[in-house]
């Protein structure tokens, strides 16, 4: 296997139409917009039943009976199930650590854990008959936050932990936790001529991908079942579910459907093991269909998180030391709390030099709904707080807040607080200097010929003022994300490409495991096989379990990885191809053995430019065809007392400079404008990137003004689950984004690359926190800001 | 119950609805025209957006009886029914023109290469307005519907018109790009 990262010949490629750099469209478009695309929640079987789960009504509960009687001996009821009708002894799950019951055994541990599933003829049925089912809880005390999670005398969330991280916490209800601790926070301190202390609140948000969790699963006739399912990773999702349906992972055949958004929310399993064991129950398909309101508790959200920050620095601007403790909670089960408390930590000072910190994170384990992955995981909270913090800091030195980050941005050979060397470019004063650069949209730009547009004001249609009481404020973030997974984790991926003739054309089908979840993989994995096999053709075989895995689509990192694994195999398939070529007409030319060989428009051509020949003649009934595993730079995990370790591959930095109008009087905040600068090593399609940057920042921008799960603190229960009271940013709600893509090629990635998906929903949020703040003055120590922080009516 | 109705300009028929179902899933799961999509079936999304006798509806929250002898058009439809507003000659675009939309540079098999689509689906997908596409369907009817009786609209008549509509992927700036650009072709009959 060649080397990892060995950076792209220049020539391969560059004549070939359609491949990397060009704004080529998306191969699923036009079924996109006919309404072709089959969704997870589209498919359809003769036959097929529908599956419903029975939820948990109340938060922390031992289970003292249940009684499904009643729902059985409904019309068109075809089974129902509890956890004593698991098939094995293998009756939980997990990403990481497997503390989560398929279905709830003698307790509940969230409000709307699944308790039991229902197949029926109608979805209709299916819901009757699951509130047929008779459950008796007897409550439990409900821990909900630090304080009744760690005292003396708090309740187990999980009685009898044996993970690998309950060596290593001082409480059973911390999940992980992860000091890093680097010179000396304490001597750096007393240096200080300044120092700033903050405490910070994160609240709950969602993924609130449109598509529902949804998938459908057909029994097989050896005794398998066939998923066809919405995931961000098909292999993690097999590992998780072949072992609770007592089936070897090859009668689990999964293929991915259509993926409606993913964001995180689709990391961890929802009703996968509920439909395969209802399927292989009762013999027939059974499809599952979330509701929105099912959704809410059908996955896993953003950690909410207190962060407490001590910032110093010297008069002349230069930070001096950093303490902080982030809290994460991380709800009832672990999920990825291990890995988010790894990115709070190592990326919780931000893009910033700073040689003397003391850093802390934890997840909890609560009664509070389960975090894990969203888009941004973990470094989006400690971002919301440091960039509060440089800002409370510039203000104290008198400095203007982006030249103060400059003075202190880190650059190419800063040193992590873990220690780690930042080996590739870091433009985080360059960033900042472009985002402040771009033009600012003009003063009481609501005015018109006709008067006042209310559509432009706060409070919008509402038609809440004309003006009156409108103040602007602009503020500045930028934060710094890692790439792919961390800390040792064997992150790879697998590519099979397939070159042969088709109808007189040559032809390369790329066939990875890689969930397509929105964010326009497929599209760039047939622009990577055009650039490296010189090919106007390419098909891209639906991802499946059939081929090896791709890893998970998270992290910013498939087109890192499997990108990567795509250009791998392709450049070993062009290796075979050419050897063809010279066994067939070598003895004709003898560039053939002296010359740079390259595909390029169908044909072999010499870096010189000669024809040598057709890739038609070369290979003519002949296939090509590979897979390979590839992988990036192995990492290291972080010492669990110092923090100390290369634990990551890659990082990502955007900025961002908010442009905001607040309705002082109401609390209504109008984002006028949302401008972005991001490093993205190389644009492989820069129409994407734009699009990804952008609908980042808007993720980042919900966060900011409206979105926040909101939690009973007496009971733990959810109180807002729809899309009537979770409020997500409506075209309304969203200003014109200007993006600005700087392109420093990261030399240890393919094609110099760096990935991009989570940078902007960092500095977003901060950036419109902190307009808001030059808008009013006010503090605003927590995020979404509501309308009653703004009026003091809180 | 039975329900008639036209769905795309062809009457259908729907046996054994169930009195409580909406038209969203007699068109999903009783008429195989999943386009229309169920994001939350609660009327907040505008996911499952078509138009009933002209006007832009929630079919989640239409129940099917409502749609008792009514005329339905779906994504499904939308590539015919812009066809025959530009054949009506009103203010579209003449046949031969819209032909020039169709599907072009698709040279991957999921391209669709030689499928006819009404001018606002091909500005989707030129602009980049498509990401997972499950909110597309939906903005695509409420989009072809705004330019319909406003070919020449400002920023915040789009924005307005398709408040209702909500995308997690895009930020909507692409969105926004998307119908500017239908309407911008459509002004100079390209």
């Amino acid at each position: 296997m060649p080397a990892n990262g060995v950076p792209t010949k220049i020539t391969q490629g560059s004549g070939t139409k359609g491949g990397i750099g060009e704004s080529t469209l998306r191969p699923d478009g036009t079924l996109k917009v006919t309404g072709e695309f089959a969704y997870s929640s589209d498919m359809w079987h003769e036959d097929m039943l529908w599956g419903q789960i029975l939820r948990s009504t109340v938060a922390h509960a031992e289970i003292v009976s249940i009684d499904t009687a009643e729902a059985l001996a409904l019309p068109g009821v075809y089974a129902v199930m509890t956890y004593d009708d698991l098939p094995t002894e293998v009756k939980h799950y997990g990403l990481e650590i497997q503390d989560t019951p398929v279905l709830a055994h003698g307790k509940v541990r969230h409000h709307g854990e699944p308790v039991a599933i229902v197949a029926a003829d109608h979805p209709e049925t299916a819901r009757r008959a699951a509130a047929k089912i008779k459950v008796e809880y007897r409550e439990l005390p409900v821990i909900t936050d630090e304080k009744s999670a760690l005292g003396p005398d708090a309740v187990l969330v999980h009685e009898h932990r044996d993970d690998h991280h309950i060596g290593h916490v001082d409480h059973p209800n911390i999940v992980h936790r992860q000091p890093i601790v680097r010179g000396d926070a304490a001597a750096a301190a007393a240096r200080a001529d300044v120092i700033v202390k903050g405490e910070y609140t994160f609240g709950m948000q969602d993924q609130a991908f449109l598509g529902p969790e949804s998938g459908l699963a057909v029994p097989e006739e050896d005794g398998g079942v066939h998923l066809y399912i919405a995931t961000q990773w098909l292999h993690s999702d097999l590992r998780q579910i072949a072992p609770v349906l007592g089936l070897p992972e090859r009668k689990v055949r999964m293929t991915l459907s259509g993926v409606g958004g993913a964001f995180g929310g689709r990391e961890d399993l929802s009703m996968q093991i509920h439909a395969c064991l209802l399927a292989l129950r009762t013999g027939k398909p059974v499809k599952i269909v979330y509701n929105r309101f099912e959704s809410f508790f059908g996955h896993v959200h953003r950690h909410p998180a207190k962060l407490y920050y001590e910032h110093g620095a010297t008069r002349d601007g230069k930070l001096t030391h950093v303490r902080c403790r982030i809290v994460l909670d991380g709800g009832a089960y672990a999920s990825a709390s291990p890995a988010v408390v790894g990115n709070a930590s190592s990326l919780s000072i931000g893009p910033y030099v700073v040689d003397d910190v003391d850093i802390e994170a934890i997840a909890l384990y609560t009664n509070n709904p389960p975090c894990g992955a969203m888009r941004g995981f973990g470094a989006v909270q400690a971002c919301f707080a440091y960039e509060a913090q440089m800002d409370k800091l510039a203000k104290e030195l008198g400095l203007d807040p982006v030249e103060f980050r400059q003075r202190n941005a880190m650059e190419q050979g800063t040193i992590m607080p873990t220690g780690q060397p930042v080996d590739s470019p870091a433009p985080v004063a360059e960033l900042l200097r472009r985002v402040k650069a771009m033009p600012l949209p003009p003063e009481r730009q609501w005015e018109s010929s006709e008067g006042a547009d209310v559509r432009q004001l706060p409070g919008g249609l509402s038609n809440t003022t004309h003006g009156e009481g409108v103040v602007r404020g602009i503020g500045y973030a930028v934060g710094i994300k890692n790439v792919g997974f961390s800390e040792g984790f064997d992150d790879y991926s697998t590519a099979r490409v397939r070159m042969e003739v088709i109808a007189g054309e040559p032809v390369a089908t790329v066939h990875t495991a890689m969930a397509e979840v929105g964010q326009g993989g497929v599209t760039v994995h047939a622009q990577i096989a055009r650039s490296e096999l010189g090919v106007a053709q390419v098909t891209i075989h639906p991802a499946d379990t059939q081929v090896g895995s791709a890893g998970s689509t998270s992290a910013s990192r498939q087109t890192y990885v499997t990108g990567g694994a795509v250009k791998n195999a392709c450049e070993l398939v062009r290796e075979r191809v050419l050897d063809i070529g010279r066994r067939k007409f070598g003895s004709y030319h003898p560039a053939w053995a002296t010359a740079e060989l390259l595909l390029e428009g169908g044909k072999v051509v010499t870096d010189g430019g000669e024809v040598l020949a057709d890739l038609v003649d070369v290979l003519e009934d002949e296939a090509v065809e590979l897979e390979e595993e590839w992988r990036h730079r192995p990492t290291e995990a972080f010492d669990l007392r110092t923090g100390q370790g290369n634990g990551h591959v890659q990082y990502s930095f955007a900025a961002h400079r908010a442009v905001v109008e607040v309705d002082t009087e109401l609390g209504l905040v109008k984002v006028i404008e949302l401008a972005c600068a991001q490093d993205v090593g190389k644009a492989l399609n820069p129409l994407s990137v734009v699009g990804q940057i952008q609908g980042g920042t808007t993720q980042g921008l919900g966060v900011a003004v409206m979105e926040e799960i909101i939690v009973d603190p007496k009971t733990a229960k959810v109180r807002n689950p729809s899309f009537t009271d979770y409020l997500i940013p409506t075209i309304l709600d969203t200003p014109t984004i200007p993006v600005d893509v700087l392109e420093l090629a990261d030399e240890h990635a393919p094609y110099g690359l760096r990935g991009i998906g989570e940078a902007p929903t960092l500095s977003s949020t901060p950036a419109v926190l902190a307009a808001i703040r030059n808008a009013t003055g006010l503090e605003l120590n927590r995020t979404p800001v509501r309308p009653e922080h703004l009026t003091g009516t809180a | 119950m039975r329900v008639n109705f036209t769905v795309n300009g062809r009457p259908q028929e729907a046996d054994d609805v169930w009195e409580g179902e909406s038209l969203l899933y007699v068109l999903r799961e009783r008429l195989g025209l999943p386009g229309s999509k169920n994001a939350c079936e609660q009327g907040e999304c505008g996911s499952c957006t078509v138009r009933l006798d002209g006007v832009p509806v929630c079919s989640c929250l239409v129940a099917a009886g409502q749609a008792e002898g009514r005329d339905v058009v779906t994504v499904e439809g939308l590539a015919d029914h812009a066809r025959q507003r530009s054949r009506g000659g009103s203010e579209g675009v003449p046949l031969d023109a819209a032909k020039g939309w169709a599907a072009k540079g698709g040279t991957d098999s999921q391209a669709g290469e030689g499928i006819e689509l009404a001018p606002i689906q091909q500005a989707f997908i030129d602009a980049g307005a498509v990401q997972c596409g499950f909110c597309t369907p939906g903005l695509l009817v409420a989009s072809d519907e705004l330019l319909e009786h406003n070919p020449n609209p400002s920023d915040a008549d789009i924005r307005e018109a398709l408040s209702g509509n909500l995308c997690r992927c895009t930020g909507y700036e692409k969105i926004m790009d998307a119908v500017r650009l239908a309407a911008a072709r459509q002004s100079e009959g390209v």
